[in-house]
């Protein structure tokens, strides 16, 4: 379990590496002279001189790779160039709101989806069955920021219990925060819980149509025995799998939501660095995005592994 | 009072009838043999006394046990009673494990659920039972996994999982039939060992005649849901009355006539051929490492011969076959089809490789389901580059010489039975009139009285075109009845060859010797 635990850290360094070059080649080698680019072309040739020299443009790129990569492992990630504050003091503000955001929607749908798949799966066929798999039929076609709109309608707008937007910052207390998290984490959370709930649902059926199932059975346990005890670790897989892809696209993807709602969060300020053409914020907020997917990965593998003693051993 | 009774037990599934009229019933310390083909109705027998009936099941009559109903018993005290009343053991030893629990946990689960100790109780308890089955603790700790251990070891879990509790019957369904000829030799004496010991009742569930015959205290046999014969298992061979178990002792010991005979060339020429694998790498920084799947092996097979290729899974039988047909290349050695290479260069040569077809176990997973019979059939035919212009007429005319109608060709493979199925790869491997058929396990997955019919078949056919055959199985006795000459593999190696009746009747190696004598055997019986 320890050489595999390893053994994925050291494909989690590659990939970060990996990652890093590529972002460094896409965004500084690859658009011709970032500092012209993020001036516009109507910049005095003074100012487009005094930019370079400040991103380090005179350097070489790969002595400039090596002082960008050297500055993020030291928690330096330059300074904004649009706001002149440190990125990376930007980047843990939005942090504490996208965070705190993923993973209560993703609670939020783990708790909506197992139930549901668990009930439908075990009642194949029934009502119940055919109603949740109409429900989570429309929860995946119907897009995420039209759920946002209808809610801040109907419990901001009409019935007042939320308001419409804003973050108003974890110094006005745990409370407030989340209640302003809540209506954004539901709307995020029911598109990710239909997914959830019918891969939960077509893993378990599978599951239960194994033969070890019928074993089980034999030995003398009920059907929710067996169910605790041998299905649902077995249907696990898979759904790890999804919440693996589901928590990095929750929290990198909330763009729409974040701007419905009007918070602070990490997809807003990527989409407004890239707006202002601030290429050092984008650069750092790709890397730690990256970082994050990768990290989750790497969570998910060992969740694996947990699960499956089967995986321990291999690779 | 018999410990299980079953009286006139009828089913039906949702209103089709499955079983009608079942009665039998079992003694403690008796072995019930239950033998039927595919669709007799003995797996539902059994799972109708486990109460594991699939829904929409409406039962009819009485299973007692021990006096009690059990088809009125409720959900609750069924489950109190399976795995400590009766223990029951399956088919499939590969997937009836979970996969994501120790066998301690699992063995030792039969005792914790009936509340029948602590969890330390249990696990002693797990212990000892694998012990008894003949899994001793240093070699198969607790904390091992079923994927750690080979298809028999898993089969002892199993068995240990249903003899934990020392229930007082025990139901075996196939429990052998997807194991090797030694390893099965080695369950049934375990099990037979089991129930001397425990004085517990045995319903062995099985298609194989030769299983049950020297084994069984009682023969039941079943067919279309029907108990057609009962006996005494001592000399029930003697006695039999019915046709069906007449004709299913026929088939199951069938030698087809052969008119077909070897002339001295030579067809297939194997030399010296070794092929290797590299297993899946464990890491990086370690060396490459070489598994050797087929070691030196050289045999010659003459036009017009049926040679059979035996040994257990896993002996390499089947990626010698793989590398003559030309789909694997060899590492070393040669492999010549009149003389021609079968590779030339690092590229199969299509000019020989039409010459040869081959026939596989699984009738069904070899065909394309949403192609129609008379597409799937023709597909040789992109060897020749394109399809002759009476292409048609050819797959009927295949179709009836094996026994198919014509019309057939516009009907999908689940249209057919598994016989069929299996006429159907034949036809197909037919249809480009090669020399040289190579039948992999192709009977293995049929009924005893279907596998007679096939071999018929083959026997029939190989006379009218010609044919040469190499037989690969893992089944002795339809290698007895079918070929000429036999080699036996082991490990890569051929470790004996020589005619079949000689090796059969005479082996000289100590592998042949423990195959032949762990093969089930039905006992002698004149005709009338």
């Amino acid at each position: 379990m320890l050489r595999y635990a390893l053994k994925r850290l050291l494909s989690l360094a590659i990939s970060l590496a990996v990652a890093s070059v590529v972002i460094f080649v896409a965004i500084e080698v690859v658009p011709g002279d970032p500092a012209s680019y993020m001036l516009g072309i109507n910049a005095r040739p003074d100012t487009v001189a005094a930019l370079r020299e400040e991103l380090g443009l005179n350097m070489s790129p790969p002595e400039r790779y090596i002082a960008w990569v050297g500055g993020l492992l030291q928690g330096d990630f330059g300074t904004s160039y649009t706001y002149r504050t440190p990125v990376a003091e930007m980047i843990s503000e939005r942090l504490w709101v996208s965070l705190p955001l993923a993973l209560f929607a993703l609670a939020l749908s783990t708790l909506i989806a197992f139930p549901a798949g668990i009930i439908a799966a075990t009642r194949r066929g029934s009502k119940w069955d055919l109603g949740i798999m109409g429900v989570t039929q429309l929860g995946i076609a119907v897009p995420n920021f039209w759920f946002a709109m209808l809610m801040v309608l109907v419990f901001a707008i009409n019935l007042r219990w939320f308001s419409a937007g804003g973050f108003p910052g974890w110094e006005a207390g745990l409370l407030p925060g989340l209640k302003a998290l809540l209506l954004p984490a539901v709307s995020l959370a029911l598109p990710q819980a239909s997914i959830l709930a019918r891969v939960m649902r077509s893993a378990l059926l599978d599951t239960l149509d194994e033969d070890f199932i019928r074993t089980a059975r034999a030995k003398g346990l009920t059907r929710r025995q067996v169910l605790r005890r041998h299905a649902l670790r077995n249907a696990l897989i898979p759904v790890l799998t999804i919440i693996g892809l589901q928590f990095s696209f929750l929290l990198a993807g909330a763009i729409i939501i974040e701007n419905v709602f009007f918070l602070p969060g990490l997809g807003r300020l990527v989409f407004q660095s890239i707006s202002a053409r601030d290429l050092i914020v984008v650069e750092s907020v790709v890397m730690l995005l990256v970082f994050a997917v990768v990290v989750v990965n790497f969570a998910v593998d060992l969740a694996y592994a947990a699960v499956d003693p089967r995986l321990r051993r291999r690779r | 009072m018999s410990l299980l009774a079953i009286d006139r037990l009828s089913l039906a599934i949702h209103g089709a009838p499955i079983l009608r009229d079942v009665s039998f019933s079992v003694d403690q310390g008796q072995i019930v043999g239950v033998i039927g083909e595919s669709g007799s109705g003995k797996s539902m027998t059994a799972c109708a006394v486990m109460g594991l009936l699939p829904a929409g099941a409406q039962t009819g009559g009485r299973v007692l046990f021990e006096g009690r109903d059990l088809l009125s018993t409720s959900e609750a005290e069924m489950c109190a009673l399976r795995g400590a009343g009766i223990g029951m053991v399956f088919q499939e030893p590969m997937t009836a494990l979970n996969p994501v629990q120790t066998i301690g946990a699992q063995v030792a689960e039969t005792v914790l659920i009936h509340r029948a100790g602590t969890r330390a109780q249990a696990m002693a308890r797990a212990r000892e039972v694998l012990e008894r089955v003949g899994l001793p603790a240093d070699r198969f700790p607790l904390s091992r996994y079923p994927h750690e251990l080979s298809g028999g070891q898993r089969q002892r879990v199993v068995i240990a999982m249903a003899i934990a509790l020392r229930p007082r019957l025990l139901i075996a369904d196939e429990p052998t039939t997807a194991l090797d000829v030694t390893t099965q030799a080695q369950i049934l004496r375990l099990l037979k060992r089991l129930v001397a010991e425990d004085g517990m009742g045995l319903m062995l569930i099985t298609h194989d005649l030769g299983v049950v015959a020297d084994m069984a205290d009682e023969m039941v046999i079943m067919k279309d849901g029907e108990v057609v014969e009962r006996g005494a298992g001592q000399g029930f061979f003697g006695r039999m009355k019915h046709p069906y178990t007449r004709a299913l002792f026929e088939a199951s010991s069938h030698v087809p006539r052969r008119a077909a005979q070897a002339e001295d060339r030579a067809l297939l020429e194997v030399k010296g051929v070794s092929r290797d694998y590299a297993p899946a790498r464990t890491s990086l920084l370690a060396p490459a490492r070489r598994f050797r799947a087929v070691d030196g092996v050289s045999f010659t097979i003459r036009r017009g011969e049926s040679l059979g290729l035996v040994g257990e899974s896993g002996c390499g039988k089947s990626t010698l076959a793989r590398a003559i047909l030309g789909l694997e290349e060899v590492q070393e050695g040669e492999i010549l089809l009149d003389g021609a290479p079968v590779f030339s260069g690092h590229h199969v040569n299509l000019a020989v490789r039409r010459r040869m077809q081959v026939v596989f176990q699984d009738p069904y997973g070899s065909f394309n389901p949403r192609w129609k019979v008379a597409r799937l059939v023709a597909e040789p035919f992109h060897l020749l580059g394109a399809r002759p212009p009476d292409w048609r007429e050819q797959v009927a005319e295949m179709l009836e010489n094996v026994g198919l109608a014509a019309a057939d060709m516009e009907k999908y493979i689940h249209e057919f039975s598994g016989g069929q199925r299996q006429r159907i790869a034949i036809a197909r491997a037919l249809i480009l009139r090669p020399e040289l058929v190579i039948l992999d396990e192709a009977v293995s997955a049929l009924d005893v009285s279907i596998r007679a019919q096939i071999l018929d078949l083959l026997a029939d056919l190989s006379g009218r075109f010609g044919l040469t055959y190499l037989f690969i199985s893992h089944d002795l006795s339809v290698v007895r009845a079918i070929t000429d000459r036999v080699l036996v593999m082991r490990a890569g190696r051929i470790v004996e060859r020589g005619r079949t009746q000689e090796v059969f009747e005479n082996p000289q190696h100590d592998y042949t010797k423990t195959l032949i004598a762990a093969a089930p055997k039905l006992p002698q019986v004149a005709a009338e």
